[in-house]
């Protein structure tokens, strides 16, 4: 376990801010105590400080997971985003998009979101921004980027992807092997 | 598949292959029998007809095998004789017994006396209705059988199949077999019989077929044990059960006369195996943990799963809302019970309940009942250090972190690899983000990070509580398997307690839980550790449950077990669990009883050392290391006391009576004293430590060393708070040079530093001298560094009075 190095911390905060923007600040300066990234076998923990010194105590090879895993480094050092970062990325999210029930377990189960299955999306939505993706009770169900802008969404025939999938809260059960 | 499935016993249907296959003799003998049971059946052929008749013309002239010439009145002997041998023989030939109870007839009551008769009268009529056999396999038959015109060609008047010729000889030998069961048990039958007169009387009436089940139930004899294993019948055996269940409740009444208890019990032994498809191991350690209506009660639930539940993870929602959600998806639920606020039961759904969007938003959790109870238990509170020793699949971590509303820490353990990555799912699914998960092997924690508020010990066991989820415990669990796993959560509860931080401000509990039903794996673990460490039970908070075992056969557990709960699948409709919660009052480890230096230093100055030690010249050792003050005061009043104390070792019984009272007193006493001042610590010790040798004394020597130590524990706190008072003796003074008496007599000690500071005291150093005279085995706590005080006369006369006190005055 240990700090990311200034590279590390660029690459991954670009990565977050494409979904939350500048709210990325509230991730690390919080009222509640002090949160820090933490990098472990490549892939990044966001965890408070007080567990992070528990976590120091055990062997790097026994020490499986801290905090909560935002993603992972990949070997050509590029960040991805994990399914297991929603719940920071959710309450903070810009750009959001609301998916129709019938549409909910397509894209639970990976495929990307058709302009059929598209409920509501968040005004002025630029197009390649990454969005969060919510069903109609506001439940976060993944996230994603945008496919079209919101005007091009309007005028898209309804097979047409609205939304890349890139992660989604079926994974949870799906690949559960590579959470870790 | 069900109990009741058994594929070797279907029938092939149909046009088949298969169908056409033959059965085996008895099968294809039964098909024979309902036309025998006519005599005037027109199902006879012209042939046999003609055959019929001529028997009966040349029966007079008796086949050679007849011992008698009664053949003659042939219908009425004939049930007559069948049924003797049928009442005689129950259930030891199958295919007789078919045959018997085919005939339909109404049944005598025989008398052991007509037996010779009947047997040979029934010898007879097989072997005329052999005849009948015979013709009728004429008629029907062509193959196999064989040729009966041969047959008939060759026993004049008798017309046998070679089966029939073959079961004839099987009769005659069984007839002599009964003949010596009957000898033996001549008794039997005459008990037997007049019951049975009545009911087959009857039965004639009805004129129904008799059937074997409507006779008083006879255990059958021990040659029939391993016949039976051949060919379960499930129907009969499950009677059986019930049969002897029934008698067994009212033995004396309905007894056999000679047949003993545990006849009957080996008998229920192995139908139970045989019916609910168990092995014998394990079947008989339900047998001895539950009385008989309850462990069929027990086996029966075991077949059945337990309802799906789920708990709500308030850390994201609420649980109506949960509930509101999957209500509109479909499906159909209630809350738990008034004991959980966040559990639901799901009684059926018409989605899957583990795929729901709600559940993968980590609104909700699946988890057992029983599995919810252990955290209850446990009460983990807000900013603590949790451990999670077994943790996975992370139901239980991800509770704790609920209730601590994701503050403080939890670390969650595990051994399995391949399970932590579930653990890892799980709690991210579910939003808990105050938790470590690591990989380690449960035996090494306190060595890699220890000091916890509280520890969660859910201990691999042998799943003896979960047979419902897993069929296969109930075969491949035997005795190495039970052992190894008590042995390997003895290791794993040491460890836990080593883990725990006594002297935590909001903590220092342990809840110990297995998901098993087993004495050896439960209770008997539970009672290790409290002679092993400086722990007691507490009650775990839960409400409903039955009580540990304080006593299980031939074994006897500390009193305290009663605070332990145990849940059964028949009783609480929850898988079945054992729930144990202990306090740690001291963070030092008991020495054994052959080791003889001190151990390790306290972690908090106001935890007095407890070093039980074999010798007592060892002692001094020990003491010089706390405190002194008392002790050299008291030096000189232990002189007259050595003799007197070292006297009665292993012999006193006197102040000891409380014995197994006071550690339950003591304890609590201890408990909420127990932060209290440290300047009385040392002193207290002393004192204490007198006392507990004293009252420890007239328990067993084995645990005498443990509830030494934890008397001493425990009186350590109330002669703190009495040397907070005496402003004249300050640690300072008292820390001279230890001398080896000083430890030897510790109420000596005492009653020297009354002497000389406090003449208050008098009283209480009899008391102690008391307690003194009968020490033994395990050693008296050391002193702490920081000595205390002389206790106060007025408080130490409280504890006193708390536990031994007037034994003490004596």
């Amino acid at each position: 376990m240990r700090p990311l190095t200034e590279e590390e911390t660029r690459v991954m905060f670009e990565k977050i801010a494409k979904y939350i923007g500048e709210n990325l600040q509230l991730l690390v300066d919080r009222p509640d105590g002090t949160y820090c990234f933490r990098l472990h076998n490549d892939r990044v923990y966001y965890v408070s400080e007080k567990i992070m010194k528990l976590a120091a105590n055990i062997s790097g090879d026994k020490l499986v997971s801290l905090g909560t895993c935002f993603g992972k480094f990949t070997k050509t050092h590029k960040f991805r985003l994990h399914v297991t970062a929603l719940d920071y990325l959710a309450p903070y999210a810009k750009y959001k998009v609301w998916i129709k029930p019938g549409a909910e377990q397509s894209f639970l189960y990976g495929n990307h979101v058709l302009k059929s299955g598209l409920g509501r999306i968040t005004e002025n939505t630029s197009q390649y921004q990454g969005v969060v993706v919510y069903s109609m009770a506001d439940i976060p169900l993944g996230f994603g980027v945008a496919a079209k802008s919101t005007q091009d969404c309007r005028k898209v025939d309804p097979m047409a992807i609205v939304v890349f999938h890139q992660a989604d809260v079926g994974e949870y059960v799906r690949h559960e092997e590579t959470l870790t | 598949m069900g109990r009741k499935l058994d594929p070797t016993k279907k029938e092939k249907r149909g046009p088949g292959r298969k169908a056409r296959k033959q059965k085996g003799a008895e099968t294809e003998l039964a098909r024979f029998l309902p036309a025998v049971s006519d005599e005037n059946s027109k199902r006879l052929s012209s042939r046999a007809r003609k055959r019929a008749a001529k028997r009966r013309l040349g029966s007079a002239e008796a086949p050679k095998t007849n011992k008698s010439p009664e053949a003659k009145p042939l219908p009425g002997k004939l049930p007559k004789g069948i049924f003797a041998g049928a009442v005689q023989t129950v259930g030891k030939k199958g295919p007789q017994s078919l045959f018997n109870a085919a005939q339909g007839k109404k049944r005598p009551a025989p008398s052991s006396d007509e037996e010779e008769e009947e047997e040979d009268s029934e010898e007879d009529d097989v072997v005329n209705h052999g005849d009948l056999w015979g013709s009728e396999d004429d008629a029907d038959m062509v193959d196999d059988y064989g040729a009966d015109s041969n047959s008939e060609d060759e026993e004049e008047g008798e017309e046998l199949l070679p089966i029939e010729r073959a079961a004839q000889k099987q009769k005659v030998r069984e007839a002599a077999a009964g003949v010596q069961w009957s000898e033996e048990e001549t008794e039997d039958e005459e008990e037997v019989t007049p019951e049975s007169g009545p009911s087959k009387e009857e039965e004639a009436d009805g004129g129904l077929q008799i059937n074997v089940d409507e006779e008083p139930f006879v255990l059958p004899p021990a040659g029939e044990m391993e016949q039976d294993a051949q060919t379960p019948d499930l129907q009969r055996v499950h009677k059986r059960i019930q049969d002897i269940v029934g008698i067994l409740r009212d033995f004396g009444a309905q007894r056999e006369e000679g047949r003993s208890r545990s006849e009957y019990l080996n008998r229920l032994k192995k139908d139970l195996a045989t019916y609910y498809s168990y092995g014998d191991f394990l079947l008989g350690k339900l047998m001895d943990l539950f009385p008989l209506s309850e462990l069929v009660e027990f086996l029966e639930a075991n077949e059945v799963p337990r309802p799906i539940t789920l708990r709500t993870n308030t850390l994201k929602t609420r649980r109506r809302d949960v509930a509101q959600a999957l209500i509109n998806r479909g499906v159909n639920l209630d809350p738990l019970g008034k004991w959980s606020k966040t559990g639901l039961v799901v009684y059926d759904s018409s989605v899957p309940i583990g795929a729901t969007p709600e559940y993968l938003a980590g609104h909700y959790m699946l988890q057992g009942a029983s599995s919810m109870l252990p955290v209850m238990a446990l009460a983990p509170q807000e900013h603590e250090r949790i451990l999670d020793m077994c943790c996975a699949p992370g139901g239980k971590t991800s509770y704790m972190a609920q209730l601590m509303k994701n503050t403080g820490v939890i670390l969650a353990n595990d051994a399995n690899a391949e399970r932590l990555k579930s653990v890892v799912g799980n709690l991210h699914r579910l939003g808990v983000t105050n938790t470590v998960i690591s990989h380690y092997d449960g035996r090494q924690f306190p060595k890699v990070v220890g000091g916890f508020d509280r520890v969660l010990l859910d201990a691999p066991c042998s799943g003896t509580g979960v047979i419902s989820k897993d069929p296969a415990v109930k075969t491949n669990k035997d005795e190495k398997d039970i052992l190894r796993c008590a042995h390997l959560q003895k290791e794993l509860l040491l460890s836990a307690i080593d883990s725990v931080n006594a002297t935590s401000k909001t903590g220092g509990y342990l809840v110990y839980c297995t998901c098993s039903i087993m004495v050896e794996e439960n209770e008997w673990v539970v009672d290790y550790a409290l002679k092993k460490r400086n722990v007691r039970l507490v009650p775990t908070g839960l409400d409903f449950g039955q009580e540990g075992f304080t006593r299980f056969r031939e074994r006897r557990f500390h009193p305290s077990l009663h605070n332990a709960r145990r849940f059964y699948p028949h009783t609480h409709n929850m898988d079945g669990f054992f729930i144990a919660k202990f306090k740690k009052f001291s963070n030092s480890v008991p020495q054994s009883q052959t080791g003889n230096s001190e151990t390790a230093t306290p972690t908090n100055v106001d935890l007095p050392q407890v070093i039980p030690k074999s010798e007592n010249s060892s002692q001094p050792a020990k003491k010089a290391k706390g405190a002194a003050k008392t002790k050299q005061q008291l030096q000189k009043q232990q002189r007259p006391k050595k003799a007197s104390f070292q006297k009665p070792n292993g012999t006193s019984k006197g102040a000891d009576s409380e014995l197994s009272t006071i550690p339950s007193v003591r304890k609590t006493q201890a408990s909420s004293r127990f932060q209290d001042s440290s300047q009385p610590a040392g002193k207290a010790e002393g004192i204490r430590e007198s006392k507990v040798t004293g009252k420890l004394k007239q328990r067993s020597p084995k645990l005498q060393s443990s509830k030494k130590v934890a008397f001493l524990k425990q009186n350590a706190p109330p002669k703190g708070t009495d040397t907070e008072t005496p402003a004249v003796l300050s640690p300072s003074k008292t820390q001279a040079t230890l001398k080896p008496k000083d430890h030897h007599h510790p109420l000596g000690r005492a009653k020297g530093v009354e002497k000389q500071q406090l003449p208050e005291q008098p009283f209480k150093k009899a008391a102690f001298q008391n307690q003194n005279d009968t020490p033994k085995g395990p050693q008296p706590p050391t002193v702490s560094p920081i000595s205390s005080s002389h206790p106060p006369p007025a408080k130490r006369k409280k504890s006193q009075s708390r536990g031994n006190g007037q034994l003490l005055l004596s």
